[in-house]
C-alpha cells in the first residue's frame, strides 16, 4: 500500500468513529430524569475503538510484512496439517468424530451433554436449511415452522393417542413434508428476495396459528405431558420378555439425537452427490439455464422444500420428545435467524462447515456465559461480517465438477 | 355503521403509519433492489428517540407549555437520528456488497437487522418504553364515532411528509438523480451523478419517514419496544409490494390499503389473527400479480 492509501484509511477510521460515537450517545446519555451523561457512551465508545485499533494495526502491519515471523510458522503448520489431513483417508477422520461422539457422554456431565444435546439438534436444523439455502439456493427465512410442525405433531400424538416416539417419528417427518409442500408450492414462482420474505411471513402464520388456536394447541401456555422416547429391551428373567424403558436420562436421549443426526449427515452428503445434487446446484447457479438443460426445476424446487421441512420435522420431533413440553415461543423468527446465521457461518452447502458453525454458535455462548446478553447482537455482526470479509464460510463448500471460472475459461 | 366509519378512522390512522414505514422499502428497493431488513430497525430506533427526546423535554417540564414545539423538536430529531443511523448502516453493510450477491446483500441486511434490534434492546432494556402522555388525551366524539386529537395530529403529519417527500423525488435536483440512478445507474454516473451519495441519501430520506412512523406508533400505543419493529417492518413490505415496489405512489396507496385490511379484519374476522391478513395479501399479490397495482414490468431477476 503507498502512503496515501494509509492516510485514507486512516482518515476513513477516524470518521467512522465519530460517528459511531454521535449515533451511540442519545441512545446511552440522555437519561428520563432529565439527566445528561458521558460516561456510559464514552466507555462502550472506548472499548470499541480499542478493539477496532488493535485489529487495524495488526492489519496494517500485516500489510507492510512486519508480522512474517509469525506468520511464516503459522502458514507451514497449516501447510503440514493439510498434507496430514490429505495423506490420511477420510474415513480415518470420521471414525475418529464417531469415536469421540459415542464416548462423549461416557466421560463428561450433565450440563456438557445438554449442551451436546443442543449442538445435535441445531445440526439436524443446519443441514435441512442448508438442503433449501446451501444447495438449492433459496433462502428460507420461516425455516423454524418445519421444526414447530414437527414437534407439534410428536406432541398432540404422544398426548392424545400415545402414539410412541419412534412411530411418531415417520408421522411428524409426513406432516412437515405436507407443510413444505403448502410453503413451498405458491412460492416457488418467486425468486431470490421475495422468497425470502414470503417464507417469513409464512413462518410468522404458523407461529401465529400455533398462538391462538386454543382448543387444539393451548396457545401460549404450550402442551405439557410429552411422553419420552423408549425401547424395548429384552429380558431374560422368566423366558424371553421385552421390558420397556422411557429414555428420560440425557445420556441416552443423547444417542437418539446422534443418530438422527448421523442420519441427517448422510442423507444430506448423500442428496448432494446425486442427480437430485447436481440438478439443485444448476438450479442455484442459473435456474433459466437449468430449466433449458431439461431440469423440472418446479418439481426440484419443491422437492428442496419437502426434503428441508422432513429433517426439521424430525429435530422438531425429537426436541417435543426432549423437553416433554412445547409452546410457540420455541419457534420464533430468533430462532430461524440463529439456524440461518450457523449455515451462514459455516460455509452454505458444506456439511463439515456447518456442524463447526453450530458448534461455535452454541459452545461459545456457553463457555463466556457473562457475554450470553451480547450473543445475537455479535450473531447479527458475524453474518454481515462474514459476508463482506468470507462470503463462502469458515470451511467453504467443496464444488462437484470442475468450473470455467476457476480454470480460466478453458472449461469444466 | 358506527362502527364501519370508526374502523374507517382508524384505519386511515394505521395505514398512514404503514405508508410511511413503506416508502423506505420501496425507495432502496427502486434504487438499489435491496430488501432493507433493517428498515423495522429504523422505525423502532426512531420511537425510541421519540421517547428519550420527549422525556426528558418532560422531565425538564417543557412538555406543559410547549407541547407543540416539544412534538416537532422529537419528531426532527428522530428523523435526523435515524437517517444518519441509516447512512451508517448503509456505508458499513451494503456498500461493500454492491456488486456480491443478491443473497449476500440480503444476509448482511438481516444480520444489520438483527444487530441494531439487540443494540436497542441492549442499551434500552427489554421492556416496554412509556410514552410521556401529553397528546393521547381529548378528542371529537360525533355519536359513537370517536376522534381523538392524537390521530388528527398523526395523519396531519403524514399528509405533510408525504406531500414533502412526493415534492422532494418529483420537482427537486437530488429528486431527479435519484429517479435517474434508479433508473440506470451507470448512464447516470455517466452524466455526473454521484450515485453512491444518491443511495446514501435515499437510505436516509427513507429511514427518516420510518422514524417518524415509529413516534407516530409510539404515541399511538402509548409505548415502544425494542423488537416492535418487526411485525410492521414484514407489512409495509406488504404494503410496498402491493403498491408495486419501487413506486412511491404504490406505497402510500398500498400503505393504506394494508391499513384498512388489518382493522376492518380485526374487528369483522377475528382480531387475533390480525397479523395474518397482511402476510396473506402479500403471498396473493406476489401469487397472482407480481408487479403490484401502480408497478412497472418487473424483470425476470427479481421475482
Amino acid at each position: 500500500m503507498r502512503e496515501g492509501e494509509y492516510k485514507k484509511l486512516w482518515k476513513a477510521y477516524a470518521i467512522g468513529l465519530v460517528w459511531l460515537f454521535c449515533l451511540l450517545w442519545p441512545l446511552l446519555g440522555i437519561h428520563e430524569d432529565g439527566t445528561l451523561s458521558i460516561q456510559s457512551a464514552f466507555t462502550v465508545w472506548l472499548y470499541v475503538f480499542g478493539g477496532t485499533a488493535v485489529i487495524l494495526v495488526l492489519y496494517l502491519l500485516h500489510k507492510r510484512g512486519a508480522l512474517a515471523w509469525i506468520g511464516r510458522p503459522v502458514a507451514r503448520l497449516r501447510d503440514r496439517t493439510a498434507t496430514a489431513g490429505r495423506v490420511m483417508p477420510g474415513w480415518v477422520w470420521i471414525t475418529a468424530v464417531l469415536i469421540g461422539a459415542l464416548v462423549f457422554p461416557q466421560v463428561t456431565n450433565r450440563y456438557a451433554q445438554d449442551v451436546a444435546i443442543n449442538v445435535l439438534v441445531y445440526i439436524c436444523l443446519g443441514l435441512g436449511l442448508n438442503i433449501v439455502i446451501g444447495l438449492a439456493g433459496m433462502l428460507d427465512l420461516g425455516y423454524i415452522a418445519f421444526y414447530g410442525v414437527g414437534a407439534y405433531t410428536y406432541a398432540l400424538l404422544s398426548i392424545h393417542f400415545g402414539l410412541s416416539f419412534w412411530l411418531a417419528l415417520p408421522v411428524a417427518a409426513f406432516f412437515s413434508c405436507i407443510a413444505g409442500c403448502i410453503i413451498g408450492y405458491p412460492t416457488l414462482r418467486m425468486r431470490g428476495d421475495y422468497l425470502a420474505i414470503v417464507t417469513l411471513g409464512f413462518g410468522e402464520i404458523v407461529r401465529i396459528i400455533l398462538n391462538n388456536w386454543m382448543t387444539l394447541t393451548q396457545g401460549p401456555n404450550g402442551l405439557l405431558g410429552i411422553k419420552p422416547p423408549g425401547i424395548y429391551l429384552p429380558a431374560f428373567s422368566d423366558g424371553l420378555s421385552f421390558v420397556h424403558i422411557a429414555l428420560r436420562k440425557l445420556p441416552l436421549l443423547y444417542y437418539v439425537i446422534l443418530a438422527l443426526a448421523v442420519l441427517t449427515v448422510i442423507s444430506v452428503h448423500r442428496l448432494n452427490y446425486s442427480r437430485i445434487g447436481r440438478a439443485w446446484e444448476a438450479i442455484r447457479e442459473d435456474e433459466t439455464a437449468a430449466e433449458l438443460m431439461g431440469v423440472n426445476t418446479f418439481m426440484l424446487k419443491l422437492l428442496a422444500y419437502a426434503m428441508g421441512a422432513i429433517f426439521g420435522g424430525l429435530a422438531g420431533a425429537f426436541f417435543a420428545a426432549r423437553m416433554r413440553f412445547v409452546s410457540p415461543e420455541s419457534f420464533t423468527f430468533i430462532e430461524s435467524a440463529m439456524v440461518l446465521s450457523m449455515v451462514v457461518l459455516g460455509g452454505m452447502g458444506s456439511i463439515p462447515g456447518i456442524i463447526l458453525g453450530t458448534l461455535a454458535l452454541i459452545v461459545l455462548p456457553e463457555v463466556f456465559r457473562e457475554i450470553e446478553l451480547y450473543r445475537m447482537l455479535a450473531f447479527g455482526a458475524a453474518m454481515t461480517a462474514m459476508m463482506i470479509f468470507r462470503p463462502k464460510g469458515l470451511i467453504p463448500a467443496k464444488r462437484v465438477g470442475g468450473r470455467s471460472e476457476e480454470k480460466g475459461g478453458a472449461g469444466g | 355503521m358506527e362502527f364501519f366509519l370508526q374502523q374507517l378512522i382508524n384505519g386511515l390512522t394505521l395505514g398512514g403509519i404503514y405508508a410511511l414505514i413503506a416508502l423506505g422499502y420501496t425507495m432502496v428497493y427502486g434504487i438499489i433492489q435491496l430488501i432493507n431488513f433493517a428498515h423495522g430497525e429504523f422505525f423502532a430506533a426512531g420511537g425510541y428517540m421519540g421517547v428519550i427526546v420527549l422525556s426528558y423535554l418532560a422531565s425538564q417540564g417543557l412538555m406543559e407549555t410547549h407541547p407543540w414545539i416539544c412534538l416537532s423538536g422529537s419528531l426532527a430529531l428522530a428523523m435526523v437520528y435515524c437517517a444518519f443511523l441509516a447512512m451508517a448502516v448503509e456505508k458499513v453493510a451494503y456498500k461493500p456488497l454492491r456488486y456480491a450477491s443478491r443473497l449476500s446483500i440480503l444476509l448482511s441486511a438481516l444480520g444489520m437487522s438483527i444487530f441494531l434490534q439487540n443494540g436497542l434492546m441492549l442499551t434500552q432494556g427489554v421492556y416496554d418504553k412509556p410514552y410521556p402522555a401529553a397528546f393521547s388525551q381529548g378528542g371529537f366524539e360525533y355519536g359513537l364515532i370517536r376522534v381523538s386529537y392524537l390521530q388528527i395530529v398523526i395523519v396531519a403529519v403524514t399528509v405533510v411528509l408525504l406531500v414533502a417527500l412526493n415534492f422532494l423525488i418529483y420537482k427537486s435536483r437530488i429528486g431527479k438523480a435519484m429517479r435517474a440512478t434508479a433508473q440506470d445507474k451507470v448512464m447516470s454516473a455517466l452524466v455526473g451523478i454521484n450515485s453512491d451519495r444518491i443511495i446514501s441519501i435515499t437510505f436516509a430520506l427513507g429511514a427518516a419517514m420510518a422514524a417518524a412512523a415509529g413516534i407516530m406508533v409510539g404515541l399511538y400505543y402509548g409505548s415502544v419496544r425494542y423488537d416492535m419493529g418487526f411485525v410492521p417492518g414484514i407489512k409495509a413490505f406488504a404494503a410496498a409490494v402491493l403498491g408495486g415496489i419501487g413506486n412511491v405512489t404504490g406505497a402510500m396507496i398500498g400503505g393504506l390499503i394494508i391499513g384498512m385490511v388489518e382493522i376492518f379484519g380485526a374487528g369483522y374476522i377475528s382480531g387475533q389473527y390480525k397479523d395474518v391478513f397482511a402476510f396473506i395479501i402479500l403471498i396473493a399479490v406476489l401469487y397472482f400479480m407480481p408487479t403490484g397495482i401502480m408497478g412497472e414490468n418487473v424483470d425476470d431477476t427479481r421475482v
